[in-house]
């Protein structure tokens, strides 16, 4: 019975995995008509002495780091407020979550026709209408300094819904009582939230942080599609990294050792996440 | 009706009570208010979309005049089914055709294969079941994105073929997670019953464990379908040829073209989410069940 998805999993998962690593120790080009050669070390020689691969590298840690807690953030904040038993409030859940089905390329052209330059822009047009005119238009993906906060902004709003429904999961999880109880001790609406919302939603949150972290190390069709990691290398990634190297220059050694790397990041996040949650059962 | 209603006194000095009453009844409608401009900048992208799929192309660039209600008609959607018709630029049929395909194979493929390890695994004694399930639990770790690459340059051969697009996905260790610890949370009596009536594991399965599934099942089709549909990667990597290429992939290239038509590249987006939508829409519980399963097993 398990023949099939074994296959499957072996030809399709397990092999591609260890030829990735297999790959990262030989140089391999398409382009090129000569035989796979022992490269040794020489990929991740290449890698690690590249500014490329440190842009991009600190692009995906930028990236973690501030949609991480902003996507939480305001996922917790629009868990509470669509938690109310109120009219309407089903059509509000179901409005912060349909981005999520929403394919990331067709997100991506959506926000790339906001971001444009000029007055054109919708959010140049926003901006200069609310601050009555004060506010000069911005070339929001064409410029360095703000490429990678429109391309954060965006994937925020396609992915906070997930985290909402997670996080109304949990929030649904933690029993009345202990509203009950610390509204008996005279705990405001804070303390109710920080002593009693917090905590119920530990594992929610551990989970829905890992995950987003893990996310944003594999940041790619938005890049693809908006911006091809420029201007400059200032949204390139890891995995936009490893793309271009295998699929356009052909250089598949050197791909491969972007995405090992990019694997070993993903396995200590994962190994991270486990320990939490243990720790969070032995205390429970 | 009168009489019922308490009567308040008219002429009384505002009380305490009731000057709190009334402010809680302020900060509750700035609350009102503040959720609703909440949704509608929420909702900006989706609402500028649709409205876009039905200007004339050189309104959708237009500031915020683009959510102007002017002008609408279906002249973008007639003009992208236009636009693509003819081999070099591929035409519009298919690409939904590749997408439906690739779906539809990835889906019922995967909860077929899927399923019966996940049922194999949890259930029947085996030589080897540990060791192959903690290998594939060590699988579900490793994102798709880790092994883009050396499957790009194993399955070189293949590319511009529509099998190559879901051929990767069919077997996959997060369905098989999925349906392993549904089975082994499943009550086991009336399988046991059924064995005892001389049913073997096949007739089993099909007889008495499968019609009490269908949260897994659902839960893992919608998430294989939603991400098979939105696949974007894979296909960057292995199609060129437009007759063979998926929505994604194929808006991507249509918004590249300049000049770009925006209305019809709005008007494509609408139908290429459009299904997803109507699924999502139906089947919301099933989605909302499906995603907070995975959170939870994860």
């Amino acid at each position: 019975m398990t023949a099939p998805a074994g296959i499957g999993l072996v030809l399709f998962v397990a092999v591609p995995f260890v030829l990735a690593i297999w790959l990262s120790f030989h140089f391999v080009n398409l382009n090129s008509i000569l035989p796979p050669r022992w490269f040794g070390f020489e990929q991740y020689r290449r890698l690690f002495t590249s500014g490329v691969f440190y842009h991009s590298l600190i692009n995906n840690l930028v990236f973690a780091a501030v949609v991480v807690p902003l996507q939480t953030g305001l996922a917790i904040c629009l868990a509470l407020l669509v938690n109310r038993k109120l009219r309407g409030i089903a059509i509000l859940r179901t409005l912060f979550f349909l981005p999520v089905v929403f394919p990331m390329a067709l997100v991506a052209v959506v926000w790339k026709l906001i971001y444009s330059p000029d007055q054109l822009g919708l959010l140049n047009s926003f901006l200069h209408t609310i601050t009555l005119g004060h506010f000069a238009p911005r070339d929001w993906l064409g410029d360095p300094t703000t490429a990678l906060a429109a391309i954060i902004l965006m994937s925020v709003w396609q992915g906070v819904g997930l985290q909402m429904i997670i996080i109304l999961a949990g929030l649904q999880g933690i029993s009345p009582d202990l509203y009950e109880a610390a509204t008996l001790d005279h705990a405001g609406p804070w303390q109710r939230f920080r002593h009693v919302t917090l905590p119920g939603l530990r594992n929610s949150l551990v989970f829905v942080v890992m995950v987003t972290t893990i996310l944003s190390f594999q940041l790619f069709d938005q890049v693809y599609i908006l911006t091809q990691g420029g201007p400059g290398d200032s949204t390139s990634t890891i995995m936009y990294q490893a793309v271009t190297s295998a699929f356009t220059d052909g250089d598949v050694g050197q791909g491969a050792a972007l995405t090992v790397v990019f694997f070993i990041f993903v396995l200590m996040l994962t190994l991270m996440q486990r320990r939490m949650l243990r720790e969070d059962r032995a205390v429970a | 009706m009168t009489t019922l209603t308490p009567t308040r006194p008219v002429v009384a000095a505002p009380s305490h009570a009731s000057r709190r009453r009334q402010r809680r009844r302020v900060t509750e409608r700035i609350g009102y208010l503040l959720t609703a401009l909440v949704a509608l900048v929420f909702s900006a992208p989706i609402l500028y979309l649709v409205i876009g799929s039905l200007k004339p192309s050189s309104q959708v660039l237009d500031g915020l005049s683009g959510l102007n209600l002017s002008n609408l008609s279906l002249h973008d959607y007639s003009g992208v089914v236009h636009q693509f018709n003819s081999d070099s630029t591929g035409h519009f049929a298919n690409f939904y055709i590749t997408s439906l395909t690739v779906s539809a194979v990835v889906v019922v493929g995967g909860l077929v294969v899927n399923s019966l390890a996940g049922y194999a695994l949890a259930r029947l004694r085996w030589r080897g079941r540990k060791l192959i399930l903690l290998a594939v639990i060590a699988l579900v770790i490793l994102p798709f994105q880790a092994i883009a690459v050396p499957l790009f340059y194993m399955l070189d051969g293949a590319r511009d073929t529509v099998y190559v697009q879901f051929i990767p996905f069919i077997a996959s260790a997060f369905s098989i997670f999925l349906f392993y610890s549904f089975f082994l949370n499943l009550p086991k009596e009336f399988e046991e019953a059924a064995a005892i009536d001389g049913a073997g594991p096949w007739r089993t399965l099909f007889t008495v464990v499968l019609p009490n599934c269908k949260p897994v099942f659902a839960s893992v089709a919608i998430l294989s379908f939603l991400s098979s549909w939105s696949s974007f990667l894979w296909p960057v990597m292995m199609v060129d040829q437009p007759s063979v290429s998926p929505l994604p992939l194929q808006i991507a290239v249509f918004q590249g073209q300049t000049p770009v038509n925006w209305g019809e590249v709005c008007a494509f987006g609408v139908l290429m989410v459009a299904p997803v939508v109507v699924v999502f829409l139906v089947f919301q519980r099933w989605f909302v069940r499906g995603v907070t399963a995975s959170a939870v097993k994860g």
